[in-house]
């Protein structure tokens, strides 16, 4: 239900709750072998050089891994950061905040695309 | 109905009217964790990012996390983790419609908080006696 104030500042369901619950989920489910699959990838390379790192990474199943990982990860970082931000903050920072949260994830999300991929095809 | 939203009414009470709880400061913590996380995984994407700019870069990168203070950090990491994907799995079982029970979830936090815990541990005694050092 709307209330004509409401309805003037665009306040009330915007009808993407239920899919921001379900990404939720299914990134999180995602998550699970993803981020363990990151934990043995980081513990693999604790203390090795970049070619022994590089190496890894030009295996196409593992570059694959990582962006899938990378994708997941950040994907379910915006939507949990999102329902904090819209529980905790108020007033005229809440729009700058959410804006915040979708510029810092999707640019990790390009930072981390771009060094996976420059190790996996780079020389 | 519209006007009303300027009235000064009544609040509901807020956190600090409520005893603490363990289920509530483990919901307190899986945000706690999840921010963490949020911004933790800065290091992870430094430490590629390290790798792609150069082979110097990524040695002083690596340096970093051998460092007392780096590891303390991933040692912090670690369990924040453990805790918030523990954190998660109970909240899959509830979605299923199951666990919801008093005895259910005060179980399900304690073992929540011992297998985070241990599971840090494990995970870096493990390393430590693959490696022989951390």
């Amino acid at each position: 239900m709307k209330t004509p104030l409401g309805t003037v500042l665009g306040l009330g369901s915007a009808k993407a709750g239920t899919e921001h619950w379900w990404l939720q989920r299914v990134t999180a489910i995602a998550n699970i072998p993803l981020v363990i699959f990151l934990v043995i990838f980081i513990l693999w390379h604790l203390g090795a050089d970049r070619a022994q790192l590089m190496a890894s990474v030009k295996h196409p199943l593992i570059a694959i891994a990582l962006v899938m990982s990378f994708l997941s990860i950040l994907w379910h970082m915006r939507l949990g950061m999102q329902v904090v931000i819209e529980d905790y903050v108020h007033g005229g920072w809440r729009l700058p905040c959410l804006l915040a949260n979708l510029f810092f994830t999707t640019a990790l999300g390009i930072a981390a695309l771009y060094a996976i991929l420059s190790l996996s095809f780079g020389a | 109905m519209a006007e009303t939203h300027t009235d000064k009414r009544p609040l509901s009470p807020h956190l600090q009217i409520y005893r603490p709880m363990l289920t509530m400061m483990m919901s307190i913590v899986h945000r706690i964790t999840g921010a963490g996380l949020y911004f933790g995984i800065l290091l992870l994407i430094w430490w590629l990012l390290a790798a792609a700019i150069s082979p110097d870069y990524f040695a002083m990168v690596q340096a970093f996390f051998g460092h007392w203070f780096g590891k303390l950090i991933l040692f912090g990491f670690t369990w924040a983790l453990l805790h918030h994907m523990l954190g998660g799995l109970r909240h899959l079982l509830w979605d299923t419609g199951h666990g919801f029970g008093l005895t259910t979830i005060e179980w399900l936090a304690r073992a929540n908080i011992a297998l985070s815990i241990l599971g840090t541990i494990a995970l870096w005694l493990g390393v430590y006696l693959v490696r022989g050092t951390l």
